[in-house]
């Protein structure tokens, strides 16, 4: 946000210059022989907090905002130093780190002007400084000033950096501010409270309150950081799991990425909610989870399957729900994993619902799924086009397919297009998919009977136990 | 055969902490309370954060803002300015009354009362408080001028507290789950080092504050805390969540008739109680948990299910394949450790007229081990079978098994013979 490329030089300058003017000022008008106590402390946690934490302003668009741990420091010092010294002291805040020399020499003006700015007002509603030898306060005649102070503060720091961005990128100073800045007005309230609570103790016992204060804030922000680890870790491990299923049919590669992108879009042209719309995400990665259970042979099978072979294809959705029903967060996906092969006119699979018995996800991912099967290549044809495929799916819209559902889809791949993966050309050694996809709805459908809901298992070998390990 | 079940570590913590309390309640009735205000603001506080306990990853369960309350109760230096009179009676009977007054509600509604928390906190109270009162007329001659000679002392005091706190949870830990004490020191320090830290900062924070502002600092200055605890919970979810996912994609190759039903589970079951006995760290036990409900993911390769799933009849050869194939697919889903200890899987302890090969994995030899148990018993819980099972281990040990594993897994059963007659 801060990386000066281009732009307004003469902004720069002046904010610059005016800056170092402060900075010179607290400097020279310092009362030393008492404030270094303060000062030095103060500026040294600062320079260490920024070269540790890096970022500048850590997250306007960063959720670990709230746990900050310079913003308290900064905002503590409009209550623990002289007014004067207040810009000389806030500047060590400018980032070590910062994209470039110009940025970081921007930050140094920005946050001098800041912190005169804010220490002003905080004096001008009789705020005292807390630090002050034999000074004795309460904390509510301290609160209001602060609180206007850290008010200010904010308000100069989101106007210097609107105009920054109005000269280098010509972008409205409404909508940066409305847009990036005024969501983040709940992680600077709740810093400057810790500011507020930082500077308190200080008062009394010196810097070690830095250590006290901040030490939970500094935990907090390790565990989001964890989180988001593992938050990652673990999107990560369930799309490689379910890659590692499609690995064993070249041609259905990345179909269910592709039938999660396809629900999601229904999903958002009807204008669901967006924590459904992670649901039905989910449920599209995994509606075809059953299908890994499925012995290879069945799934690689070319010309006619078996009776058995079917059925064993024709079993995935049960399977799907048997293998995700324990996955609380998985929530509405379960029945939409176990209901994605049904037909509105109720000769689908496995239950035979028909029409609104049949969950709102299963008849999204339903569409999606066929929608993406037609436009990938498999073995017995070629991809159809996007336009062919739409045909098709409005000409069985009523009987196997919602209408309001295939609409949506249509509606959404117009607005925002429809990228065709190209698995025409199975590389050398690519194991044949399987003749028969029921996925697929040009492919008649032989099935009407219900498949039993067990699981076939050999039970003989578990009554003796084997010869023993070799 | 290990010591008496009925003589456990956290039985004798529990009667100690009685022991502490009663003498405390019997000192405290007879003293008096001298700052009924303060103690009854502490109280509520330590009964609230009782009420907000919440889950650590790791399993295990912690009320951070009640433990920084009782923290900062016997280190209470002054109040609002003023000097208090606080015996170390008075510290332990206020702590374990606001301690027991948050866990009621609970129990009540039947989420359960974790009395051995309860009586480490009022031995660390006990602790705390006698290390810390007796020095404070020199720390702190006025209470209205706290200085940071006072706050650094608080400070020692407070991390004395928190070592001793999670010593006596790691001796309780290693007796009760047959752990070395070691590897449980070590866990325990791991796991706690984090909000530990959190709670030793908030209580020494409120004491100090409320020295001079009074009842405001308790609940102003836990609100730190509160974000912290906010995080650690946010964090044990997802925790919990990946693991869920895991272990029902783990049961992809049940219902596809790979293997058994419930193997992959029991396996996984078994090699973390064999694993936490061996001593491996409770960080590895992740990476142990995930492998062993994955170690047959490899499986979904082959084109025909094996009969009854037994990997360990199969070829040395095919074991290999298999191990490589799923440990692949877990490679590839960003568990490395996971990955390294399913592909050696299948390596035997000690290979032919071989030495002992240093790059397999304990954990790779644990579930060697547990497989090859579940294959023989599966989900039988017939004594005569798997006593039985464990002699044929037996047959193959120093070969294929790591003795050590063979053995730790003998005792397990035996200890599941005893509870079955």
């Amino acid at each position: 946000m801060r990386d000066v490329r281009f732009g307004a030089p003469a902004y720069q300058v002046a904010v610059i210059g005016l800056g170092l003017l402060l900075i010179v000022r607290g400097a020279f008008l310092l009362d030393w022989s008492t404030e270094w106590k303060t000062v030095l402390p103060l500026v040294a946690l600062l320079l260490l907090s920024d070269a540790v934490f890096g970022v500048v302003n850590p997250g306007r668009d960063d959720k670990s905002a709230l746990v900050t741990v310079t913003g308290p420091l900064a905002v503590a010092s409009i209550v623990l130093v002289p007014a004067v010294g207040v810009p000389l002291v806030v500047a060590a805040h400018t980032g070590l780190t910062a994209a470039s020399r110009r940025a970081q020499l921007f930050n140094l003006g920005m946050y001098a002007i800041m912190g005169a700015v804010s220490a002003w007002v905080y004096h001008a509603l009789n705020g005292v400084v807390l630090t002050s030898p034999g000074t004795e306060f309460s904390i509510s005649s301290v609160l209001i000033p602060f609180l206007a102070a850290s008010f200010v503060w904010e308000a100069v720091n989101g106007l210097l950096v609107v105009f920054y961005m109005y000269f280098r990128d010509g972008i409205s100073p409404l909508r940066v501010w409305f847009g990036n800045l005024a969501p983040s007005a709940t992680p600077i309230f709740i810093y400057s409270f810790f500011g507020l609570m930082l500077a308190v103790v200080w008062s009394y016992v010196g810097p070690i309150a830095a250590v006290l204060v901040l030490a939970p804030l500094l935990v907090s922000r390790w565990v989001f950081a964890e989180f988001s680890l593992r938050q990652e870790a673990y999107d990560r491990t369930m799309q490689s799991l379910i890659k590692a299923v499609e690995t064993k049919d070249y041609y259905t590669r990345g179909h269910s990425e592709r039938v999660s992108k396809a629900s999601v879009m229904i999903g958002r042209r009807s204008g669901m909610r967006e924590d459904r719309v992670t649901t039905l995400r989910y449920a599209g990665m995994l509606h075809d989870v059953g299908k890994l259970g499925v012995p290879t042979e069945v799934l690689q099978a070319s010309g006619k399957l078996t009776d058995e072979q079917y059925e064993a294809i024709q079993l995935h959705p049960v399977r799907g729900r048997e293998i995700t029903k324990d996955l609380e967060f998985l929530g509405e996906a379960i029945e939409a994993i176990h209901l994605h092969h049904e037909r509105i006119d109720g000769r689908g699979y496995p239950l035979g619902l028909k029409g609104a018995e049949i969950p709102e996800f299963a008849r999204i991912i339903a569409v999606a799924d066929a929608f993406d099967s037609m436009t990938t290549t498999r073995s017995y044809r070629g991809a159809r086009s996007v336009e062919d495929a739409v045909d098709e799916l409005r000409r069985c819209k009523g009987s196997q397919f919602d209408p309001v559902m295939v609409e949506a889809l249509v509606e959404a791949v117009e607005a925002q297009g429809w990228e065709l993966v190209d698995t025409s050309s199975p590389p050398e050694g690519a194991i044949p998919s399987r003749a028969i996809d029921d996925d697929d709805p040009t492919v008649a459908s032989r099935l009407g009977i219900v498949i039993p809901m067990t699981v076939p298992r050999d039970a003989s070998s578990l009554s003796d136990p084997p010869d023993g390990p070799s | 055969m290990s010591a008496p079940r009925d003589l456990r570590a956290s039985g004798l913590l529990n009667v100690a902490a009685g022991i502490a309390v009663i003498a405390s309640v019997v000192a405290t009735s007879q003293e008096g309370i001298p700052d009924l205000g303060p103690a009854m603001a502490f109280l509520a506080f330590i009964a609230v954060g009782e009420l907000l306990r919440i889950a650590l990853p790791n399993g295990r369960q912690a009320a951070p803002l009640a433990a920084a309350g009782a923290l900062g109760y016997a280190l209470l230096p002054g109040f609002s300015g003023h000097p208090v009179t606080i015996s170390i009676g008075l510290a332990v009977s206020v702590v374990t009354l606001g301690s027991a007054v948050g866990a009621f509600p609970r129990a009540l509604v039947g989420r359960g009362m974790n009395l051995e928390e309860l009586s480490r906190r009022a031995l660390t109270t006990l602790f705390t408080a006698a290390i810390f009162r007796p020095l404070l007329p020199y720390l702190a001659p006025d209470p209205s001028k706290p200085d940071w000679r006072l706050a650094l002392a608080m400070i020692l005091a407070a991390v004395l507290a928190g070592v001793v706190d999670a010593l006596l949870a790691a001796a309780v830990r290693a007796n009760d789950s047959h752990r070395p004490l070691k590897a449980a020191v070590r866990d325990e320090f791991r796991a706690l080092i984090g909000i530990a830290s959190a709670i030793t900062a908030t209580g020494v924070l409120i004491a100090l504050a409320s020295s001079k502002i009074g009842y405001y600092a308790l609940p102003v200055f836990a609100v730190p805390l509160l974000l912290t605890q906010f995080s650690f919970r946010r964090y044990a979810t997802i925790d919990a969540t990946y693991l869920q996912t895991i272990q029902s994609l783990s049961k992809v190759t049940e219902v596809g008739g790979y293997t058994e039903k419930g193997h992959s589970t029991r396996v996984a079951r078994l090699a973390v109680m064999v694993a936490r006995e061996i001593g491996v760290s409770e960080r590895a036990l992740d990476d142990l948990r995930y492998a062993a409900l994955m170690h047959d993911i490899g499986q979904l390769s082959l084109s025909q299910p094996i009969p009854g799933g037994t990997t360990t009849l199969l070829a040395y050869h095919d074991q290999k394949r298999i191990a490589d194939l799923g440990a692949d697919v877990i490679e590839q889903a960003g568990l490395e450790r996971a990955a390294l200890i399913v592909r050696r899987q299948a390596d035997p302890y000690r290979p032919q007229r071989g030495n002992l090969d240093d790059s397999l994995p304990i954990e790779s030899r644990i579930i060697k081990v547990c497989n090859a148990y579940d294959d023989l018993v599966g989900a039988s819980t017939e004594g005569d079978r798997m006593a039985s099972a464990v002699e044929r281990l037996e047959l193959s040990v120093d070969r294929d098994y790591d003795p050590q594993v063979v053995d730790t897994l003998a005792r397990i059963v035996e200890r599941q013979l005893d509870y079955v007659y």
